[in-house]
């Protein structure tokens, strides 16, 4: 029997989708302005953030709610732990989205455009389709594509691991400033937390659909 | 039933119903069996198609004070109203010239033990009508089954209307009285722990139907299951030894109530 308060727990599912969604686009537009050196791009990027933190806060009250007045139980308490611990992950990939645009119109704004974008390209290729898959998994309930997110989550630390090297050392033919360097450092540890969040977002899914906890590596 | 004058100006804060349109005003209301106080100086509104929960320990009042918006404290010799009024559409219910049996057909009731009378399930709701001087079939054959409908039995009793209401389930016979409840067209339903008997399924039914039965009626449950309270109502009071203590929006009064003692009780720390 669908009890009168079931709806309030498809408005959650909705939520959460659209806040991963949201954060994801974030990080892509953030990502296209860093490579492109658009300024509208990062500004846009920039001005999604509100949106995100909105929902998040909007997700843990109808939580909050859900759990106080309807008695859940079972999947439904599993989804509603998810909800809370899912829509954190993401408003946290929403702020790295705001972060590497920020970051990256400092560089713009130091040096005119980006020189040197590393390994970035290949980082949020593999982080977006990672934060993409991890929603559609949660949207159409398949524990195998959320396994696969987890796995993927080593390339991308990989690439981060590689991006690290070759900007804190630095080479011969490397003209850019230091300042630089280091920024898209942290341009490149942001996706790698995105990458993180994702995984977490696909950790979550499983929980929710398995009712088992997925070790942290 | 001796009952002294009212007084009009309330005493203290008038218990709010928000944004809705009050259908039950509740003035200064002190009740008593004989030299034993049970209510202290009711103050509250509550509002049309709506569904009200009233929570509390058991001998807190909530029961007495439902019983008294039909006036079935009336059948009890030593209990008498103190001080105060409570209208219903403005009208004191209490007023001499108030005619019981009408106030009960405006307000209907519920009780704990589903109570069938022993009849088909036919008669049971058109009772009310019949003693009502309706006669013609027709007309007794659509309340029937519009009530029925209401009640969500139609679909499991429409072959077996003339079987007697006995041999129905508890869920049945509780949903029976509801639908012969509604038959005599009441705006309000008061109902007194109307699931205490019923199991999981029939609760959710009766809730289900509760939920439903808001939009064209008001609706007043006493219930100990807080979990029933929070689920089924849109405002909560909580009486505690005959006081309301709070009232207010059911996901505030359960979510972040004002009064420690209204915390204390929802979150099983009382006593």
């Amino acid at each position: 029997m669908k009890r009168y308060f079931h709806h309030e727990l498809e408005d959650l599912r909705s939520k959460l989708i659209l806040i991963g969604e949201k954060a994801n686009e974030a990080a892509r537009i953030a990502v296209d302005g860093f490579l492109a050196s658009d300024l509208e791009k990062l500004d846009e990027a920039i001005s999604k953030d509100d949106a995100i933190d909105t929902l998040e806060m909007e997700i843990d009250r109808a939580s909050v709610r859900y759990i106080t007045l309807r008695s859940p139980v079972s999947s439904d308490v599993r989804f509603i732990l998810v909800a809370i611990k899912a829509s954190h992950d993401l408003e946290r990939a929403g702020d790295e989205a705001h972060g590497i645009a920020l970051r990256a119109k400092n560089i713009l704004a130091r040096d005119g455009r980006v020189l040197n974008t590393v390994a970035i390209d290949k980082m949020s290729q593999l982080t977006c389709s990672m934060m993409k898959d991890a929603i559609t998994s949660l949207v159409e309930g398949d524990p195998e594509q959320a396994q696969a997110v987890i796995e993927r989550d080593k390339a991308v630390n990989a690439l981060h691991k590689e991006n690290f090297k070759r900007l804190a050392i630095g080479t011969a033919n490397d003209s850019t400033e230091a300042e630089t360097r280091f920024e898209t450092i942290l341009i490149s540890k942001s996706l790698e937390r995105i990458a993180d969040h994702a995984k977490n977002l696909a950790e979550e899914v499983i929980y929710l659909l398995t009712a088992r906890s997925v070790p942290h590596s | 039933m001796a009952h002294t004058p009212i007084s009009t100006a309330p005493r203290n804060t008038i218990a709010g119903a928000g944004t809705g349109t009050p259908i039950i005003k509740i003035r200064n209301f002190d009740f008593a069996y004989g030299d034993s106080q049970a209510l202290f100086d009711i103050n509250m509104d509550i509002n049309a198609k709506e569904v009200t929960a009233f929570i509390g320990p058991s001998g807190c009042g909530k029961s007495t004070f439902l019983r008294c918006f039909n006036r079935m404290n009336d059948l009890i010799d030593i209990a008498r109203i103190k001080n105060g009024a409570i209208k219903i559409s403005d009208v004191n219910i209490y007023d001499k010239d108030v005619d019981v049996i009408e106030l009960r057909k405006h307000v209907g009731m519920v009780f704990q033990k589903s109570n069938p009378f022993p009849k088909s399930i036919y008669d049971n709701i058109a009772y009310g009508l019949r003693i009502q001087g309706v006669k013609k079939k027709s007309t007794l054959d659509e309340v029937v089954e519009q009530c029925l409908r209401s009640a969500a039995l139609w679909d499991e009793v429409k072959d077996r209307l003339g079987d007697s209401a006995l041999g129905m389930s508890g869920g049945q016979q509780q949903r029976l009285c509801i639908a012969r409840a509604l038959a005599v067209r009441p705006k309000i339903l008061l109902m007194d722990e109307p699931c205490s008997a019923l199991d999981p399924i029939a609760t959710a039914k009766v809730e289900e139907l509760i939920h439903e039965l808001k939009k064209d009626y008001t609706i007043v449950i006493v219930t100990h299951s807080m979990q029933q309270a929070a689920r089924v109502s849109d405002r909560t009071a909580f009486f505690y030894l005959g006081k309301l203590i709070e009232y207010d929006q059911t996901d505030k009064i359960f979510m972040n109530p004002r009064d420690p003692q209204t915390e204390a009780y929802i979150s099983g720390r009382f006593g």
